[in-house]
């Protein structure tokens, strides 16, 4: 992956930005020496690694919209951070980059029961806001794997999903406001307690716009009431085009279940030794979730399983506890874990229709043969967000670029079968350069010419999202401006 | 009037357009400032293009009438969540509302509450800017961040910066059984309290709705419950009992009855043919009724959406926002005079930051302002 150069007479500035910057905020809130900044080189992307000229941890809104006026004066592009959990590499500076960190803006400000809202700072974690409102009853459904660590302004700027979204949708579907502090210093509020947009769908544009339209300090979430519970069924079958037939035909037959999962053979071998979650040893393997009372989920889990046995499941395994819930969910959740155990792997997030899944399976399965990698899907399978491991060993030489030239042939197949490069995880550095396979030049230019009107300067988080030959133009034409 | 067959002419009309446009999908919603320009069409963009049911997904061209997507979803047992409004009765308009008309107002109905407005089941778009581009972005699939979402940014544009060609939307399986219950005579304020406490139930409220007495003759709180028959049943009588503090509640579970009374409160029927102006309020569910009561002498209110969506009509020319004085929240005039619309900012006046850039992207995505100049101020 290509990086731009860092411009030296930015470099050759750092001291005298410093020094400005620690006018704003409390000195220590300024990081600039080179064994602290190291800690913000990179997000959980890791592959790619670049310190930035200094790291700031602004503790207030005012303190963001000061430094972003500084920085927008002196010409320095800020990289804004979440909790640097970004598997797109989203969050990793240039040298000659601040990185604008959230971490000191965590506290909740207001919840709100009655209107079903909770206003928090946005660098408080995904899982904490759920934290802050359930023993009231209330829960905050996007619920993206690294949750415990994610930060609400990360999750905002990758419009992050989850397991749960196929019922609740994603963050763009559960933001209701936001504070935002464009490039120049400049603060709007967007949006606030009520459920639409006033003029233009601000919020929809801003979510998802990776940290490149403004930098996000607080924000106003929808929170749900808990339901009464839920319970999940296993099933495994003998080929993922049944497993995938069983899928539409569940959807079709008008059940909305919480959350469809999907794991393959390797992904199912390499869980099961493990976590050891008594998982049957077959191609396919589908955990179901539905929620409600407890008789109206005995009712949608028959409904179910009466359509599973049509597709004669090799397992099917209802849960009748928590316990048993509990156990049916261990490999999923562990999948990750499991597959890090065994080797280095990248992972993908492609989303495709899922009537292309058996298609798109075998494929990534002969490609995995032609490319002498191996590969594990696990995925969201109700939305057809796709999540190829592959497997690969960072020690040996040409293992990295062999698994990446992989990945891209797989999330290119995605795009060809009408799918898109990236579900939920964003495009960041990782996807940059396979925009072009999704978007035509008037496509991506459209998508540039927004960012022309938040940040003209092309100074926030400028070379990711797109191709670095695409934006090249506007990225050095503010410094020859 | 210029009526294109294809993307590709719409796109060379628009190149080659001489001066301003004024965009028409099935002519049922003229909301927004009156525009002078030449009528362009998009009826003629017509048809379903893609439907999966086992992929809850949706592609139809831009003028393709409501109805047809809705018959061939309903084939499958399927509809659009968001249940669009009709404005048809509320504006006195006559034609077939458009898929693509639905969008760029982002028309969405009671079941806001509970799956969101039409910006949440819009997934993909094509459409054509004011430089005559055709752009797409988004697509067919629910889950997809890849680069920014101008699908939002289309949904509720009101044609100001492209022609929608084609709409991509995520739909969801119809219910087997759908349940109203009602209680009776609250005044507003415990009318919002009541919807609170029903939606913060976990018995998935998918609609809460309260007529006051001056709409109803007694003032009537509805929430409405779907879903499976035996799921529905046992919900109702949960919020019965949840509500209890409130009043008694009744439970209508009569198919037709439910459909009309809930079609009814989507399309603001009470205030059909009535002579006046209507604003539409988008504010916090528990300020509503601290709003209404400030609306001038004789003016009726309707609240959707929790109270989150309040329907105020008021006599032919007043100007709301003066009457209300600053609130969280933002009013738009939905039906006036032509005169009225032209005086007073039909949407809600916005901080000079946002209006700067909500300039800039229209300079960007149609510099010769040519896209329903004005429609939206």
């Amino acid at each position: 992956m290509e990086l731009p150069e860092p411009d030296p007479s930015i470099l050759s500035k750092k001291d005298r930005v410093v020094e400005r910057l620690r006018e704003v905020m409390p000195a220590r809130a300024v990081i600039d020496d080179p064994t602290e900044t190291r800690a913000y080189e990179c997000d959980a992307l890791t592959a790619y690694r670049c310190a930035p000229m200094a790291a700031i941890l602004p503790g207030s809104t005012e303190e963001v919209s000061a430094a972003l006026r500084i920085c927008h004066e002196e010409g320095v592009p800020v990289v804004p951070r979440g909790a640097g959990t970004s598997l797109a590499g989203g969050a990793l500076p240039t040298a000659d980059s601040v990185i604008l960190g959230v971490a000191r803006l965590n506290a909740v400000l207001e919840t709100d029961y009655d209107n079903r809202i909770i206003r928090v700072q946005a660098g408080r974690t995904n899982l904490s806001v759920t934290g802050a409102v359930e023993e009231e009853g209330f829960f905050y459904a996007p619920d993206p794997s690294s949750q415990l660590a994610c930060a609400i302004s990360g999750n905002i700027a990758m419009n992050s999903g989850g397991a749960h979204c196929l019922k609740y949708g994603v963050t763009t579907n559960n933001l209701l406001g936001v504070t935002l502090v464009l490039m120049d210093g400049t603060v709007v509020e967007l949006g606030g307690a009520h459920l639409d947009a006033a003029g233009y769908d601000w919020l929809g544009l801003i979510c998802g716009s990776e940290g490149q339209l403004g930098v996000v300090t607080e924000a106003t979430l929808r929170i749900l009431p808990k339901p009464e519970g839920a319970r999940p069924v296993l099933m495994g079958f003998d080929s993922s085009e049944v497993a995938g037939a069983c899928v539409a035909d569940i959807i079709k037959a008008g059940v909305l279940p919480v959350a469809i999962e999907f794991m393959d053979r390797p992904c199912i071998r390499a869980t099961e030794a493990f976590a050891h979650a008594g998982y049957p040893d077959c191609e396919a393997l589908l955990i179901v979730e539905v929620e409600g009372s407890p008789a109206e989920i005995d009712a949608q889990l028959s409904l179910i399983t009466e359509i599973a046995r049509r597709h004669d499941p090799v397992e099917l395994r209802e849960s009748g506890s928590d316990e048993e819930s509990a156990k049916i969910w261990l490999g999923r959740k562990s999948a990750f874990g499991a597959m890090g155990q065994i080797n280095d792997y990248m992972c993908l997030d492609g989303t495709i229709p899922v009537s292309a899944l058996p298609l798109v399976l075998r494929r990534i399965g002969e490609m995995s043969t032609e490319y002498g990698l191996d590969v594990a899907n696990v995925f969201h399978a109700g939305d057809g967000n796709m999540h190829p491991l592959i497997l690969f060993d960072a020690n040996k030489p040409g293992d990295l670029e062999r698994c990446e030239a992989f990945g891209a042939d797989i999330l290119k197949l995605c795009v060809e079968v009408g799918g898109c490069l990236t579900g939920e995880h964003g495009v960041g550095i990782e996807k940059r350069d396979l925009m072009s396979t999704q978007f035509a030049d008037a496509d991506l230019d459209a998508q540039m010419r927004v960012k022309d009107v938040f940040d003209p300067g092309w100074l926030l988080n400028p070379a990711k999202v797109f191709p670095l030959a695409a934006s090249a133009g506007r990225r050095t034409g503010r410094r020859a401006a | 009037m210029m009526r294109p067959e294809t993307e590709a002419e719409l796109a060379e009309l628009v190149a080659g357009a001489g001066g301003p446009l004024r965009v028409v999908g099935g002519g049922t919603r003229p909301i927004g400032a009156p525009v002078a320009g030449e009528a362009l069409s998009v009826a003629g963009l017509a048809g379903v293009t893609l439907y999966e049911p086992g992929a809850l997904t949706l592609v139809a061209r831009a003028g393709t009438p409501l109805a047809e997507i809705e018959a061939a979803l309903a084939a499958e047992n399927q509809r659009l969540a968001f249940e669009p409004m009709d404005h048809r009765a509320l504006l006195g308009t006559e034609g077939a509302p458009t898929v693509g008309g639905a969008v760029a107002v982002n028309a969405s109905g009671p079941r806001r509450v509970q799956a969101g407005a039409c910006r949440d089941a819009l997934i993909g778009v094509r459409f054509v800017d004011g430089r005559g581009v055709a752009i797409k972005n988004g697509g067919r699939v629910m889950k997809n961040v890849t680069g920014y979402d101008l699908v939002k940014l289309m949904a509720g544009s009101h044609g100001t910066l492209g022609i929608l060609s084609e709409v991509s939307l995520k739909v969801l399986p119809d219910v087997e059984a759908a349940a109203t219950v009602t209680v009776s005579e609250l005044d507003d304020a415990r009318a919002v309290a009541a919807m609170a406490a029903g939606l913060g139930t976990p018995f998935e409220v998918s609609a809460a709705a309260h007529l006051p007495a001056p709409v109803a003759g007694t003032a009537r709180t509805h929430f409405r419950l779907e879903g499976f028959g035996a799921s529905v049943a046992y919900r109702a009588g949960r919020l019965c009992d949840a509500l209890a503090p409130f009043g008694a509640a009744e439970t209508e579970t009569d198919a037709g009855r439910v459909a009309d009374l809930w079609a009814g409160i989507r399309d603001v029927r009470p205030f059909a043919g009535s002579g006046g102006d209507v604003w539409r309020l988008s504010v916090k569910p528990s300020d509503a009724p601290g709003l209404v009561a400030r609306l001038p002498e004789g003016a009726r209110a309707i609240y959707d959406w929790g109270g989150g969506l309040v329907w105020a009509e008021v006599a032919p020319g007043t100007d709301l926002r003066a009457a209300l004085g600053a609130f969280a929240g933002h009013a738009t005039l939905i039906r006036a005079r032509e005169a009225t619309r032209a005086a007073l900012p039909v949407f809600h006046p916005e901080p000079a930051p946002l209006a700067a850039i909500a300039k800039g992207l229209r300079a960007q995505f149609d510099p010769r302002g040519i896209l329903n100049p004005g429609v939206m101020g």
